[in-house]
This record gives C-alpha cells, structure tokens and sequence, in this order.
C-alpha cells in the first residue's frame, strides 16, 4: 500500500542527528514493548508480513507522530484485536474482561534463547526456474496494490538491471493477507540515480532493491 | 498543553512517554492475566539485546575478512555461512548479505520501508536507522547524509545504497585502514564501528583509538 512507512525519496523530514553513545532503549517501556512484540509474535498467529502491514495500516499522521516502538505497541494491539487474543475494551481498558483466543504456545522465559538463536528463515524452494539472470535488462512494474508490498514507491516503473539472482522467498503481498507464503524467486536490481531520481541526480549514486519476480518485467 | 508539545520534531519529551509507560503496562498487564506472555520472557528477551547481542559480533566478522582472505572470500560468497561460523545466528540473521567497499565504491544500507537491520551481528538498530529522516534521504541524497555523520567521501567515489527490501540483511564491511598491518584480529575488531558496518561511518585509524 501506499501508506506512511514508504519513505525512500520523501522530503522536510529534516536533518539525520545521530545521537552518540546511543543506549538501545530510550526509556523503561521500549524494552517492554520489543519483548511483548516478540513473545506475541511467538503465538504463531501472523507472520512478519502481517505485521508490518498493520505498522503501515496506522494512519499517516498518527505513524509519522509515533517514535519507533509507538509503532510496534499500535501494530500489535491491532493484531491482537484481529486475531481474537484482546476485545479492544480490554486494550483500551487495560481489564482482562473475555478469555479470547488461545495461542498455539506462549513464548516461556527458559524457551527465549532458543526462539531467538532459531529466528525464522523466509528462504523456501520454488518450483520454477528463475525467470531472469545476472545482466538481465528489467523493469519494475508500476504497481500500487492496497494491500502489503515491498515494492517501494520511488522505484516502480523504473528501469534497471539484475545483479544478482537471490533464492526462493515468502512473497510478502500475499502472506501478509493470509493467501499462503507462494514462495517467489527475489533478484537484486539496481538502477542508476538519475533512472529514479531525474535530472541533476548524483552520476556517481547507484541504488538497489531486492526485488520478488512478480515485481519485475524483461525489458 | 503547552506549546511544547507541539514541536514536532520532539518525539521525547516526558509526558509522550509517560502515556506510552502507562499504556505498555497496561498492555503487559493485561497479557500476563490473559496467560498470553511471560513477563520473564520478556526480561530474557531484554537482556539478550541489552548484553548478548550487538555489533561487536559484526567488527569480529569484519576484523576476521580483513585478516583473513579466505573467510573474506567466503563472506562474500555465502555470508550467511561465513556469519554462522563465528557462532552469529539468529533472528534478522537468517540471510545475510555482506558488501565490500573499496577504493571506487562506498556501500550505504538503509530500510525505506521500515527498520529491516542485520540484528546477529550489529543488535537492535539506532533511533536515526528506523526515523524517517534517515529512511527518506539515504537513496536520494546520500552524500547529504554521511555529512552529518562527519563522513565526506572524495567527490569521485561512488556511492551504492542498499534498499533492504527483502529478507536479506546487510552487512558493510569497511576498507581496512592502513597502518594495520601487524594488528591482529582482536585489534582490528576495535577499529571496527557500528556506523561503518551500516556506511555511515568508515573505519577508524590506529590513531584515533589512541
């Protein structure tokens, strides 16, 4: 969708300001909201895609408004509220009023190590052969679905070359939606500046995405 | 309200984050009665990004391909190999990508789409990785940005952005100062910045850890 997170190419959002001797959580709730985030994500309700979809379905003004784990505490009470776990009374009372949903497991302490020493590879088989090869001449499409996708706006309908060839993956247009992983082969295509930037664009710039088949066209 | 708190460029003042502390206990609260999380699991979570998990594993990755050109071959072939040989796994791991810079050419990484960063190896990213400044400027104005990481790069070095669109994590292995020659690895580690292994910084001289 076209929504608030896409931001490659944006302008006003103003200098970078990096903050040094950064500590990795600004305040006492930012570690609590990365660890509810993970262990909900443990249920094995949604998937990553489904997630992030639900960061990028918060209205733009509330997004851009939000600091970084405002956004996942918003994300996640949607899905729990989707997915049957919480009524959004409960959210919005902070009272345990219904029993919900039950979770296919609930991420205990002893278990942490090995959830997140395993991860969850996105990698799958594919049947086909991959449509495209390094050096291959491609265009993305000019696709702007409602739904989730990794496309980002400033590199739709632009024109660039395959570089490299990356595995078999869960596309995420669909497996944020329920439709299954429908795993796709991913290339990295690079374009040049001035494809996606125009006139005056650094000559010296180049910039790549990791792109999924059904993103790209031959040229 | 005060006219403080409608400066927008201030997502950290005190009262935005006492209505989130409130609202994430609450939340917390709430799933612990729900018997939906364990609020130990949390802890272990915490502590495993607070203390386990953070970009040193990424220097020592790093420190190893400068001192090593087999594992810098195989870096660059499997990263993701090459990575887990060093005993770094794990979630935001699972497919690594490693990028060389070189005399012509300067790798930046940045998630326009939201806060995808190799967490194995350089731990949970920044405030200014995942805010929309970073995310907007780095595929346009890229040098514009290293300058306000104190980075100028010479006007004839090219720059490759990395859009981390997919599931592939990326990781920048920065040119190996000179003046390193005799350092053994534990040494070349400590040049090794997090920045650098993002493209917002280079690697540091001998000179400046002294």
């Amino acid at each position: 969708m076209n929504g608030p997170h896409d931001l490659g190419g944006q302008m006003g959002f103003g200098l970078v300001a990096p903050e040094k001797d950064e500590p990795y959580f600004h305040a006492e709730w930012e570690k609590r909201a990365l660890g509810i985030t993970l262990s909900c994500g443990a249920f094995g309700a949604w998937t990553i895609d489904e997630s992030r979809h639900a960061r990028e379905s918060i209205p733009p003004a509330n997004y851009l408004a939000a600091s970084y784990y405002e956004i996942w505490i918003r994300g996640i009470e949607m899905l729990l509220e989707r997915h049957g776990f919480a009524t959004g009374q409960e959210l919005a009372t902070g009272r345990h009023l219904e029993q919900g949903h039950a979770p296919k497991r609930v991420l205990k302490s002893e278990m942490v190590d090995a959830v997140l020493a395993r991860g969850g590879p996105c990698d799958r088989p594919v049947a086909t052969v991959p449509k495209f090869a390094i050096g291959d001449r491609v265009r993305t499409k000019n696709l702007n679905p409602a739904g989730h996708t990794r496309l980002p706006r400033y590199a739709r309908a632009k024109a660039g070359v395959v570089e490299a060839v990356q595995g078999g993956f869960v596309f995420p247009d669909d497996n944020a939606h329920g439709r299954g992983e429908n795993p796709q082969w991913v290339y990295t295509v690079i374009f040049t500046a001035a494809e996606i930037w125009g006139e005056g664009a650094d000559p010296t710039l180049t910039v790549s995405i990791d792109g999924w088949e059904s993103y790209l066209e031959r040229l | 309200m005060s006219g403080h708190h409608h400066d927008h460029d201030d997502h950290h003042h005190d009262n935005h984050y006492s209505d989130m502390q409130a609202r994430v206990k609450a939340l917390e609260t709430l799933l612990t009665e729900k018997g939906l999380i364990d609020p130990g699991a949390i802890d272990a979570i915490v502590e495993t990004y607070e203390t386990k998990v953070g970009p040193r594993n990424g220097a020592r990755v790093v420190a190893k391909a400068w001192a090593d050109q087999n594992f810098a071959e195989w870096l660059k072939r499997d990263a993701t190999a090459a990575i887990t040989s060093l005993g770094y796994t794990g979630r935001q791991g699972e497919h690594m990508r490693a990028v060389f810079n070189t005399p012509e050419t300067h790798n930046l990484v940045v998630c326009t789409l939201c806060s995808c960063y190799p967490w194995s190896v350089l731990g949970l990213p920044p405030v200014w990785y995942k805010a929309p400044a970073y995310r907007s400027r780095a595929v346009i104005d890229p040098r514009g940005v290293l300058a306000e990481f104190g980075v100028t790069l010479p006007e004839t070095m090219g720059i490759r952005v990395w859009d981390s669109t997919a599931e592939l994590r990326y990781l920048v292995v920065p040119q190996r100062p000179a003046d390193t020659e005799g350092l053994a690895e534990e040494a070349l580690a400590n040049l090794v910045t997090r920045d650098s292994m993002i493209g917002t910084g280079l690697a540091l001289s001998p000179e400046a850890l002294r």
